[in-house]
């Protein structure tokens, strides 16, 4: 399995994302908190990379990193909360989060100690996993989604296109008496709509 | 200690660091005239003679600002938020050279040729976000705050609609390795029209829409003029850099170039044809693939050189109505169109 380097650069990897998750809710600034939360996604990059998986670990940044965490830092730097005064109250409810997260580690456990690869796993699959040396695996997982799976993505991004107008429905606010700039108006503007030129008599103003 | 643990281990661990540092001293290098470069085609647009004094023609002027920026005193404010003041600059310059591993600058030629690497230039570049926003933030100032949020609106705005340009170039081609990219435009228009391997053959002809659409947000994506509200020195000063002094604030502008040249290197690969000789004759065929790649290179930082002279800065809705409601739209048409006319074709 892993061996040498492998296994070097895996407990890196691992000890860096486990680490930086545990700063994630410890650190007291929230933006520090974005920081790392940022870091350990970096981690977990370099675990897909070390999986093989160069593809998930690419579009994990580009997606996680380079978009949706630059709203979450957006967001977390224009708040003004004082999280010291926010953090008073949570002593109250330590014993529902503690037993939420009980609950949680056990089924975790359950799925994991559990968990078994159907045997009739290799027949079953849409088709056979060629080695990686003859397929990508970015061809691979574009066999999967866009040629084996193509209705069900299409179904996927038919609910992210609802949930996109539904957000827009639900902020959208007709505002009355807005002016608001035509630009074929501004571009379409020539001298002759733009300028008018007026013979002033001396001694009078317009 | 076996011998095989030195030829497995530290031997390509040794040629993968040389390589990597002759591609930085290189790159630095090239950066520093490529800026001395900028200053002087703006000087010439505005009749003015640029930089002249620190060597023949002004030519170390460069050299000359970094040991200004080394030896001048660092200052950090004390409303700063220390750690990631100091980490903002440093994550803005390692971005920007760690894209570079990437690119091949002729056959064979890249630190690293991985099989996903235009995916690789474009994370790594929609990273560098970070750097601007981190100083922004860092400062506990105003105009560096609003400077971050502007540039990060701003460059996720145009990072969809370069994502999309190169996944039409990717259409065409069929692959994300970027040495398959430059390959795949030995053959083209041109070859169909009767003159094989030459200019013609490259996507910027079959893909012209797109070409325009990647440089304009290549030049929105580094912040640079007519895009550079980040910085906008009538308004914020000089944004997210307000603050930062000396080695600090060379290291931001050290970032800042190197992405520029990053996304030159980028047009030239996806548009230009790479290291491919314009004509497939005589003359033109001994010059090594490098020079070709290089001369791309700087034609394209011409390009948007020029448009820092000659452009007046864009209003910040202005910048936000191109990137969505007329690159966005046009780039996503033109995925749907390509992939439709080489799928009836039968190209692809």
């Amino acid at each position: 399995m892993l061996e040498g380097l492998e296994a070097a650069f895996f407990y890196l990897f691992a000890l860096v994302a486990v680490a930086s998750a545990l700063m994630v809710i410890s650190s007291r600034n929230p933006v520090h908190s974005v920081l790392f939360l940022i870091l350990a996604f970096f981690n977990a990059a370099g675990l897909f990379l070390l999986a093989g998986a160069e593809f998930l670990a690419l579009i994990l940044l580009i997606v996680y990193v380079g978009a949706v965490m630059v709203l979450f830092l957006f967001v977390v730097m224009m708040l003004d909360v004082d999280f010291a005064e926010f953090k008073q109250g949570a002593l109250r409810y330590a014993p529902i989060g503690a037993l939420v997260g009980l609950i949680f580690a056990a089924e975790l456990i359950i799925v994991t100690g559990g968990y078994v690869l159907a045997p009739e796993l290799s027949s079953s699959v849409a088709r056979p996993i060629p080695d990686l040396a003859e397929r990508t695996n970015t061809a691979a997982l574009g066999d999967i989604l866009y040629t084996d799976y193509i209705h069900f993505f299409q179904m996927a991004g038919v609910v992210l296109l609802v949930a996109m107008v539904g957000a827009i429905v639900l902020t959208l606010r007709h505002k009355q008496g807005v002016r608001r700039q035509s630009i074929s108006a501004q571009v379409g503007r020539t001298p002759e709509t733009a300028i008018e030129v007026r013979k002033v008599e001396t001694g009078k103003g317009i | 200690m076996d011998d095989s643990f030195f030829s497995f281990y530290i031997l390509p661990a040794l040629i993968i660091l040389a390589k990597s540092l002759a591609l930085l001293v290189i790159l630095l290098i090239f950066v520093a005239y490529i800026l001395y470069a900028d200053r002087k085609i703006w000087a010439a647009v505005q009749m003015r003679r640029g930089p002249n004094v620190v060597g023949p023609w002004g030519l170390f002027q460069a050299f000359a600002d970094l040991f200004k920026f080394v030896f001048k005193e660092p200052v950090i404010p004390s409303g700063a938020n220390k750690g990631v003041f100091l980490l903002a600059p440093l994550v803005s310059s390692v971005l920007a050279m760690a894209a570079w591993a990437v690119i091949p600058v002729n056959e064979g030629w890249a630190v690293a040729n991985i099989n996903v690497g235009i995916l690789y230039v474009l994370a790594i570049s929609s990273l560098e976000v970070y750097g601007v926003i981190m100083g922004g933030w860092a400062s506990n100032s105003k105009y560096p705050f609003l400077g971050a949020l502007r540039s990060a609106a701003q460059m996720v705005s145009y990072e969809v609609s370069i994502g999309f340009v190169i996944v039409t170039v990717l259409l065409c081609v069929g692959s994300l390795n970027l040495t398959d990219i430059v390959l795949a435009q030995k053959d083209g228009i041109g070859t169909w029209a009767g003159m094989p391997n030459s200019f013609l053959d490259w996507h910027w002809l079959g893909l012209f829409p797109m070409f325009v659409i990647f440089i304009i947000s290549a030049l929105a994506e580094t912040n640079r003029p007519p895009f550079d509200l980040v910085e906008a020195e009538s308004e914020l000063v000089a944004g997210h850099m307000v603050e930062y002094s000396s080695t600090a604030f060379l290291l931001f502008f050290l970032g800042e170039y190197v992405a520029i040249v990053l996304m030159c290197a980028l047009t030239t690969i996806l548009f230009l044809g790479g290291w491919l000789p314009p004509f497939d004759f005589a003359p033109f065929t001994w010059v090594p693939g490098v020079v070709w790649f290089v001369l791309k290179v700087c034609f394209v930082f011409f390009i948007i050189s020029m448009a820092k002279g000659v452009l007046p800065r864009y209003r910040y809705d202005q910048l936000m109505r191109l990137g969505w409601k007329v690159f966005l739209p046009i780039s996503l048409f033109m995925v749907v169109a390509t992939a439709a006319f080489l799928k009836l074709t039968g190209l692809a």
